[in-house]
């Protein structure tokens, strides 16, 4: 069942951002020119999200497992450390750049745009590069 | 600053899906959806690598649902150079895992969660992300 269940959030999920447009770098640059031309779209987009979640998550977190999985796997990770900045800024850097994340960029695939498939290609060596220092 | 293209309706409901989705997620699979980490974790793990590539194919019908319900064409530009995108794609890459979180995964699941690490994570790529589209977009 619980497969069931990821391929659906991941259709919900890919729907949801190209109905909020967000599947387009150029919405995105756009939020980010808050100093310009700013399109506040995507602050909407988090704050439609966050309530969602949010709600979701404090009402679940105490059951003892989830529906269809043995047990919760959330990170327990708390410290603030110099890779979660420096990682931050990197990413942070890497989005200004094209517009583009890791979930609208793996969506975009659909589109079979040559653009955004050579950016998940640089993004997976990303991972790689990340994975060896580590 | 001028406002421009703001679209909030699309942006609020294409936000409550994807809400709608981590919730999902959350309630009957047990984990907070971060793409970065289910994208690098379906490559690198065992665990859970079923569920995950599932999730990203998931991610990858949905414009072709979307296409085939309401029959409207999606449009992106993607205008940066060749060098850009390769260089933009691994900064994304390396900087999520180093930092282990991405949009979704700091800015909804993590901020969710009130985790703090996620919220100075989010605070963090916003900033630079204005800060690069503000000198990208003078040179």
């Amino acid at each position: 069942m619980n497969k069931i269940v990821s391929l659906l959030c991941g259709i919900i999920f890919g729907i949801g951002l190209v109905i909020s447009e967000m599947i387009n770098p150029e919405k995105v640059l756009g939020f980010l020119n808050i100093f310009r031309d700013w399109d506040p779209s995507l602050a909407f987009v988090m704050i439609g999200a966050l309530v969602v979640s949010t709600s979701t998550f404090h009402l679940f977190k105490n059951k003892k497992k989830p529906l269809f999985s043995s047990n919760f796997l959330i990170s327990s990770n708390k410290e603030v450390d110099k890779k979660l900045i420096i990682g931050s800024v990197f990413f942070g850097a890497g989005w200004g750049l094209i517009g583009l994340c890791p979930g609208p960029a793996i969506t975009s695939l659909a589109l079979l745009n040559m653009n955004s498939a050579l950016f998940v290609t640089s993004m997976f060596v990303g991972f790689y590069l990340a994975l060896k220092i580590n | 600053m001028n406002i421009v293209n703001f679209t909030p309706i699309t942006a609020l409901s294409g936000g409550l899906l994807i809400g709608l989705s981590v919730a999902l997620f959350f309630i009957f699979n047990g984990r907070m959806i971060g793409i970065s980490g289910i994208a690098s974790n379906f490559l690198i793990s065992k665990d859970n690598r079923i569920e995950n590539f599932l999730f990203l194919f998931g991610l990858i019908l949905g414009p072709l649902i979307y296409n085939q319900i309401t029959d409207r064409e999606i449009n992106i530009s993607i205008s940066s150079s060749l060098i850009l995108l390769v260089t933009g794609g691994v900064l994304v890459g390396f900087g999520t895992r180093l930092s282990s979180g991405c949009t979704s995964g700091h800015g909804i699941s993590g901020i969710s969660r009130f985790s703090l690490r996620s919220i100075i994570a989010t605070i963090t790529f916003m900033i630079v992300g204005i800060l690069t589209v503000l000198i990208t977009g003078s040179l």
